[in-house]
């Protein structure tokens, strides 16, 4: 008898309405935003403009601070021909719930088609995508520790060009999980593209409470998490997690987990390295991985471009189907 | 005035009481129960209840009246409308106000605002420490000469233990109740969701079990040492059960009680960031729900409680994390009470005695109960009807209900409150 909530970010054909998290996602949802991601990159590796959104309004709403994301979305924007604005809203003024509603509201009536949303909350882009105006979609570019699909998506496009596909690969994912959107996005999206094995290599202190909910396999251990792996991902370790003496110090983790020569040679000798960024070297890599052969890094930031492009320009393809087929119905019942 | 309820089903565990008779009320009070009319009773009005189901009045151990403050939606005589509607006529309200109830002066005023109101019984719980600030005691003789039925801390247990046992060993020797929920704020840390795999899939900051479970092994082993009688407030898991059975076993007066939606809702209910579905203690998984299930089947948890939270629709308009715990359940505590009887975890006998007797035990008073001579609190139930939740049609100013949409089986018609009725469902 309790009532089943639809999948927000779905709309009634299926498709993809918003894009706020991949948990409840089929494969196909997936497999879309790599193919049209993967045409808008050229034989040259390079990105061209295209006129897509020519019209569109997008507001990039970041309550929490960034550079690389903002960044990229923004070229990705821009590159689709839409309006862009950008707005870094402090969280503190928009403490009371209100505000951050009104403030929604209010760009809403400036016409707004898209929003990209990061904030510092868990469930902030899914509270934004139940409170706008039907027309308007929302992408989730960060929410606290829950979900950073874009980041995601990207890393999977850059281990599908270099991989082929995804379905049959051992991915070790290393460092800190629990705190980590993008990890559990990545799992999320390993999951679905059926990776073979996933694993996350780290500490008690910095897995979350129930690991196995999320379809993974935890190793203490990191030579034996690398053995015969096909992709490495690295993530960054905040020193926030020393303060809550979750760890003892930059320089144990290193020694215990870091990502060396020697440690990779634990992996397949073909396997790729990745980190979403910033890089701490001498943390939780090592420079000469980092710079190194089997380095994938900088590829995935240009690729998050394009998957940039592709989940925005999915989501208003959809809208614009969506409303064909309503007027043609409106039509057949006139 | 003489009042005649007449072929009603009277449930009154108090008295081991199931059975189709009549009631007959003067004055306010209960005269008797019988098939026929004590001697020289004429009734003023009769009242035929065939076919309905007649509860006594129920005694919610915690529910939050929105004054004095602003801290809650509504005022006493708004919320204690509410009660009357789900059947509840005797009502501990938390000293959780603003200002705090830590003064006679506070308590008197809830006391003047539900007598102005009368509607309901509304029982002050005082506070154990000035400003509910877990340092320094308040005036705890004082707050229970003023009519404090118990003394508690809210949702803000003491964190320094020396200062809970000074605290404990000051009520036992002015015999006072403390009713205490169990929680460390350190272990807590900042959490909003049950640590488990629901807060892993969703990077919510997990309360793990030993939040709970270790504040409530110090705190039995403190009121051990101290002497004093204590009532554990809404705990949340199986081992929070398991540990006061041992405690029971071992012949400790404590008691405890759960808040009815741990007993119908788990962490599976945040897959969607809904921020109505964030409480304090946090919903746990389907194992703990089990187990708080059986705990109050087989008496282990003494009462079951609203914990009703009525909050401003703003505090509930924001990310699941930066919202206020809290849910607007005085109108939905006796519903989901019966649905337990419907799905077979409890007898009916069980579901009213948890919202009746046993809280009046607790507290020690005589309410909850249709015994002759006591105060006609009662009500009226059609178990026929079947009706659905519209949470922004609750009586409560707070609409913070997530059981928006629930069916329902079994609905109040009417509440009497000193043989007076207080509460008619005209939709009858």
């Amino acid at each position: 008898m309790r009532l089943s909530t639809p999948n927000l970010q779905l709309n009634d054909q299926g498709e993809l309405r918003h894009f706020l998290t991949l948990e409840g996602l089929k494969p196909r949802h997936l497999n879309q935003i790599l193919d049209v991601a993967d045409g808008f990159i050229d034989e040259q590796g390079q990105i061209r403009k295209v006129p897509n959104l020519h019209g569109k309004t997008i507001m990039n709403l970041f309550f929490e601070p960034s550079t690389r994301t903002l960044t990229t979305f923004e070229i990705a924007e821009k590159r689709l021909s839409a309006d862009v604005v950008n707005l870094n809203i402090a969280t503190s003024s928009t403490k009371k719930g209100e505000t951050l509603l009104d403030t929604l509201w209010n760009l809403q009536a400036m016409l707004a088609d898209i929003f990209v949303v990061r904030h510092s909350e868990s469930g902030a882009a899914h509270f934004i995508a139940r409170h706008v105006a039907p027309h308007v979609h929302v992408i989730n570019a960060g929410d606290g520790q829950h979900s950073h699909p874009t980041q995601a998506m990207l890393d999977m496009l850059t281990i599908r060009r270099h991989k082929g596909d995804i379905y049959d690969l051992k991915v070790a994912i290393i460092g800190d999980i629990q705190h980590s959107r993008v990890v559990r996005s990545q799992i999320q999206a390993l999951s679905l593209l059926e990776a073979r094995e996933i694993r996350v290599i780290g500490p008690k202190t910095l897995m979350p409470p129930d690991p196995a909910a999320l379809g993974v396999h935890v190793y203490d251990n990191i030579e034996d998490g690398l053995d015969d792996v096909d992709v490495i991902i690295n993530v960054r370790l905040q020193s926030e997690r020393m303060k809550s003496a979750l760890l003892p110090s930059e320089k144990e983790f290193f020694n215990l987990y870091g990502l060396t020569r020697d440690r990779l040679s634990y992996a397949k000798p073909d396997a790729i390295v990745m980190h979403p960024g910033p890089v701490n070297r001498g943390v939780e890599i090592d420079s000469e991985v980092v710079d190194g052969d089997q380095s994938v890094i900088l590829d995935q930031v240009t690729y998050g471009i394009a998957v940039r492009m592709a989940v925005m320009s999915i989501i208003t393809e959809n809208a614009a189907v969506l409303k064909q087929s309503a007027s043609v119905q409106q039509e057949a019942d006139a | 005035m003489r009042l005649l309820i007449e072929n009603a089903r009277i449930i009154d565990p108090s008295q081991d009481l199931d059975k189709v008779s009549n009631l007959y009320i003067a004055r306010g009070r209960i005269q008797a129960i019988d098939d026929t009319a004590p001697e020289g009773f004429t009734p003023d009005q009769t009242i035929d209840a065939t076919g309905k189901w007649l509860l006594p009045g129920l005694v919610d151990l915690q529910a939050r009246l929105g004054e004095p403050g602003s801290h809650y939606e509504g005022t006493i005589a708004s919320e204690t409308k509410a009660a009357v509607a789900s059947g509840i006529t005797t009502i501990c309200c938390p000293p959780d106000t603003n200002p705090v109830n830590d003064t006679q002066a506070v308590t008197e005023l809830i006391q003047r605002r539900a007598r102005q109101a009368a509607t309901a019984f509304v029982l002050p719980i005082g506070a154990m420490t000035q400003k509910l600030e877990g340092e320094m005691l308040s005036n705890m003789a004082a707050l229970k000469n003023a009519g404090c039925i118990a003394l508690s801390q809210a949702n803000r247990p003491i964190q320094n233990p020396l200062t809970l046992r000074n605290a404990m060993s000051y009520a036992a020797s002015n015999d006072i109740l403390l009713m205490l929920r169990c929680e460390d704020q350190t272990m807590k840390n900042g959490g909003v969701a049950h640590s488990g795999a629901v807060s892993s899939r969703l990077g919510l900051n997990g309360i793990p079990y030993s939040a709970e479970t270790a504040a409530l092994a110090q705190t039995l082993i403190l009121a051990e040492e101290a002497g004093v009688r204590v009532h554990i407030s809404q705990i949340s898991c199986a081992k929070s059960v398991e540990m006061i059975a041992r405690a029971k076993k071992e012949g400790l007066p404590v008691t405890c009680d759960v808040a009815i939606h741990q007993l119908h809702l788990t962490d599976y209910d945040l897959l969607e960031f809904n921020s109505l579905f964030h409480v304090t203690p946090p919903l746990r998984t389907h194992d703990d729900q089990a187990a708080l299930r059986m705990g109050v089947k087989t008496g282990i948890i003494d009462a079951i409680v609203s914990d009703h939270t009525p909050l401003d629709r703003d505090v509930k308009l924001l990310p699941f994390g930066e919202s206020a715990p809290g849910i607007s359940g005085l109108e939905t505590l006796l519903p989901l009470t019966l649905r337990l009887v419907e799905d077979n975890t409890l007898t009916l006998n069980q579901a009213v005695a948890a919202l009746s007797q046993r809280p009046a035990e607790i507290i020690g008073i005589q309410n909850g109960s249709l015994s002759e001579g006591l105060s006609a609190d009662f009500c009226l139930l059609n178990p026929e009807a079947h009706w659905e939740l519209d949470r922004f049609d609750l009586i409560s100013r707070g609409d913070n209900s997530p059981f928006h949409g629930w069916e329902f089986q079994g609905q109040v018609e009417a509440t009497y409150f000193q043989g007076r009725p207080v509460y008619r469902n005209n939709a009858v």
